[in-house]
């Protein structure tokens, strides 16, 4: 891939869609579906969770199996703080991020002096670590999970009202997705994608390849766990299946559906698989043939995913 | 080639094995500031794993690198390129996927040293104008100046190997490692690299590995000759061809 | 204690040598194709599923594994000859991404075919029994797998170090352009060492049904074991995956029997009690980053 530059009609699209993100609480209060409200967090939130790998992935060129770990540690810090009593979002949130950080150093620093299929199965192994331990520890729930009795508070914000929390979940996602393509257009984020283009060249031209790459996984790591703070919230419950290894492979799946080392791919990914999931539940039980049947045809036919058949955000080949 | 020339680069016994085998043997040579300094010898002798070697993609064995001054054996290859050690490889080894351009601006950008720079993950690079014109520059330089904006993929491989040298350039070294620039070109194309090397040679120091003996005759100041893992020779070119340990061991069989 | 120790000791070699017949096709596709493989559990799950089946039909456990055997390969070469074949020159994102499709795809197909619950696959009634070893009893059916498993992993050794087969295989897994180059069949030799471990995958399934549960998701839990198993014997090399085979066997299983009371000796016994199983579980991961740490490429590197 060349190095990723944004278009201005990308740009304006985007500022439309987010102008209807906006909109969408009263738009379905109009249509009496006020209960989607909730959903819409939930799909945003992937979406917040997907563009972070889609960092590691797609910009870094880190074929990381084990995002799920630094998602779930960050829901489960702040079910274990609420459950101590500390409910402040200001505290809460910024935290589970920082331990999700925290981890994504220590398993990022002994994986990546690993290459190829190694540092897929290295990320994957320290992620069923995780799984493993917190399904063990019976005074994180076990196999039951960790309920989220309250909602984090955070000022003035009254978030356990829907839509508030939305507000709070859209901005949040907006910043993420205005800060990565700041940092894409950056010297850094220059850095990183030539690093997935052509490892040994950098290290030839002098760049501490290992600490740039580092840098760029700590950071999808810190950010995925805000992420799973923000799902604990929304859903309630820190489950032990956050951190299971199929949930990183549904990550990949989105940000391969919507396009891997694009700012949005992640957003399209995410959005797309769970509304069908959403819509197609209903219509058939086993409608995940159909889902594996689509992911293989976009595998084999549209490498460059949703955002690559149309040229989204990226230079034609 | 007067003696008062300093001493660039010294390495001073260094030895390489793969199991059982030496690729080097106590290999010794010196490269004088300011020289085009050739490494010849036949195929196996162990030519580019001395280039790994010095540019730290593999660590040696055993011996000292001193480059510069500079004990260079535990050195992290990002450390030897700061000091002013920059290589090509043997094969193209560029940013196929990038534009041209992108490829000299990312080789530019690494040499600025401090840590606000690469790590600025907030102010668009597109700002950095400096930048940008010192790789249109190292595009002139190399004679690749209309091809900015094309994908390094799609130039011709004379080309390519052309952009190798512009990143290489890019770093401002002292030293220049080029592993056989000439492999795989035609007459044309080669002629072109040799003009390149040529001028390049008048601003940095060269060690050159090279098959095409015309050109190695035509470049360099002085020769060493690399046989089984050692340096059997070093001179200027004329003692070279007088050499009877070189003839015997290497230009015999190539007539 | 000893007895204990002892049980264990072979329950451990058991569920070594069954990992051990999924890890040896995992880590031929793995080191010869350079393909990672996520739906080779996904066959070990037919594979048990075909068996049931299979032994229900006709009365017969030996007839249900060959017939599980034989579906099961069949299965491996239709989804070589019209998917996977395509994705050996892809990167290894396009690969783990199809193959989950493939593992979605087989989960819920056998979900609809058999249903969400569990199937039942019994240990055939003259082997139901314990027999009776130096000083204890251990279960006749156990012994009868460890039997197999070590005649399997015996005869695939030598099909691997000896035979003419065998030898493009290994050819194969430590430098592919050469041996295409020698004017073996490649393309062939891909689908064949496919089959054949799609064949060693529902042998492992049919002989484990009766001792773990036959259901939906059996795959994954194996599967991501076979992968520890291949990554810390060195991916392409059998010998790598039989030794990582029976180190993780044995270290997962008797790390779960002594690791509780190990605990106990130097930590109050409630922390040593909560603490020992979610070490015990954790143990095998730990093994694999350590063995990675100091040889990135597995204990017994295939390509030097």
């Amino acid at each position: 891939m060349a190095l990723y530059r944004s278009s201005p009609g990308r740009r304006i699209a985007a500022g439309v869609v987010l102008v209807l993100l906006v909109l969408l609480p009263w738009l379905l209060e109009i249509l009496d579906q006020s209960f989607y409200v909730s959903f819409a967090s939930r799909v945003l939130i992937f979406a917040l969770a997907a563009t972070t790998l889609n960092l590691v992935i797609g910009f870094g060129g880190m074929v990381s199996f084990g995002h799920a770990a630094f998602f779930g540690v960050g829901a489960y810090c702040v079910a274990i703080l609420a459950d101590s009593g500390v409910l402040s979002a200001a505290l809460a949130w910024p935290l589970a991020a920082g331990v999700a950080a925290l981890l994504a150093l220590l398993v990022g620093a002994i994986s990546l002096r690993t290459r190829g299929v190694y540092f897929i199965m290295i990320t994957l192994a320290f992620a069923q670590m995780v799984f493993y331990l917190v399904l063990s520890l019976k005074s994180w729930g076990g196999d039951d999970g960790l309920s989220l009795l309250h909602r984090s508070t955070f000022g003035s914000l009254d978030l356990k009202d829907d839509s508030t929390f939305y507000f709070v979940v859209l901005a949040l996602l907006t910043l993420v997705l205005a800060a990565l393509d700041r940092l894409a257009h950056s010297r850094f984020g220059r850095v990183i994608q030539s690093i997935r283009e052509n490892e040994t060249r950098m290290e030839a031209l002098g760049y501490p390849v290992f600490t740039y790459k580092l840098v760029c996984f700590v950071i999808g790591g810190g950010l995925a766990g805000l992420a799973g703070a923000l799902l604990v919230n929304q859903s309630g419950l820190a489950s032990p299946s956050l951190l299971h290894w199929m949930q990183s492979g549904t990550l990949m799946v989105m940000i391969v559906i919507g396009g891997v080392g694009s700012v949005f791919g992640g957003v399209v990914g995410a959005v797309l698989l769970l509304l069908c999931e959403e819509f197609f539940v209903g219509i058939s039980p086993h409608w995940q043939i159909g889902l594996g049947l689509v992911l293989l045809a976009v595998v084999l036919r549209a490498p460059l995913g949703i955002a690559g058949l149309f040229g989204w955000g990226r230079n034609r080949e | 080639m007067s003696d008062q020339r300093a001493t660039l680069l010294d390495v001073h016994e260094v030895s390489k094995h793969f199991g059982g085998i030496y690729a080097l043997n106590a290999a010794s040579l010196k490269v004088e500031a300011g020289e085009v300094h050739a490494l010849i010898g036949p195929n196996g002798a162990g030519k580019t794993t001395l280039i790994h070697v010095l540019s730290g993609a593999m660590p040696a064995d055993a011996g000292r690198v001193l480059f510069a001054g500079q004990d260079l054996v535990r050195r992290p290859m990002h450390e030897r390129v700061a000091l002013g050690l920059a290589r090509s490889y043997q094969i193209t080894n560029i940013f196929p996927r990038l534009t041209v351009l992108d490829n000299v601006t990312i080789a530019v950008q690494a040499r600025v040293r401090d840590w606000g720079s690469s790590f600025s993950f907030w102010k668009p690079f597109s700002l950095d104008s400096a930048i940008v014109a010192e790789a249109h520059d190292l595009l002139a330089q190399v004679s690749l100046a209309g091809l900015a904006g094309r994908r390094a993929l799609q130039l011709s491989h004379g080309e390519q190997r052309c952009l190798e040298v512009a990143l290489v350039l890019a770093t401002k070294p002292k030293l220049l490692l080029l592993d056989e620039p000439m492999a795989g070109m035609g007459p044309d194309e080669s002629a072109r690299m040799v003009g390149l090397i040529e001028h390049l040679a008048r601003r940095v120091t060269v060690l050159l590995v090279e098959h095409d003996m015309d050109a190695v005759f035509r470049l360099a100041d002085r020769i060493s000759v690399l046989v089984g893992g050692r340096i059997i020779a070093s001179g200027d070119p004329e003692a070279i061809r007088a050499d009877a340990d070189v003839r015997r061991a290497y230009l015999g069989d190539e007539g | 204690m000893t007895q204990l120790i002892l049980e264990q000791a072979l329950n451990g070699l058991q569920f070594g040598l069954m990992l051990f017949l999924l890890a040896a096709g995992l880590t031929l596709v793995f080191g010869i194709m350079d393909m990672i493989n996520l739906a080779h559990g996904s066959l070990y799950m037919v594979g048990a599923y075909l068996a049931a089946a299979a032994t229900q039909a006709s009365g017969s456990f030996i007839i249900g594994i060959g017939a599980a055997m034989l579906g099961t390969a069949l299965l491996g070469v239709l989804i070589e000859v019209t998917l996977l074949r395509r994705l050996y020159a892809r990167n290894h994102l396009a690969q783990v991404l199809a193959t989950f499709a493939l593992i979605l795809i087989a989960n819920e197909s056998v979900r609809m075919i058999w249903g969400a619950q569990p199937v039942l696959l019994n240990t055939p009634d003259e082997l139901s029994g314990p027999v009776s070893l130096v000083g204890f009893f251990y279960p006749a059916y156990r012994l009868l797998i460890i039997g197999v498993g070590a005649l399997v992993a015996a005869l695939l050794y030598v099909l691997v170090a000896r035979t003419r087969v065998g030898m493009w295989v290994r050819a194969g897994a430590s430098n592919r352009e050469m041996t295409e180059a020698l004017g073996v069949n490649v393309r062939l030799l891909f689908t064949a060492v496919l089959a054949f471990g799609a064949a060693l995958c529902a042998l492992a399934g049919a002989l484990l049904g009766p001792l773990l549960a036959v259901q939906v998701g059996m795959g994954e839990s194996i599967l991501i074991l076979a992968f520890v198993v291949i990554v810390i014997g060195g991916i392409g090399s059998i010998r790598g995956a039989l030794v990582g085979s029976l180190l993780v066997g044995l270290v997962d299983t008797l790390g779960r029997a002594a690791l509780p009371s190990l605990l106990r000796t130097f930590l109050s016994s409630e922390t040593a009690s909560s603490l020992g199983p979610a070490l015990a579980s954790i143990l095998i991961y730990v093994l694999m980053v350590a063995v990675l740490f100091w040889r990135p490429e597995g204990l017994f590197p295939a390509r030097s």
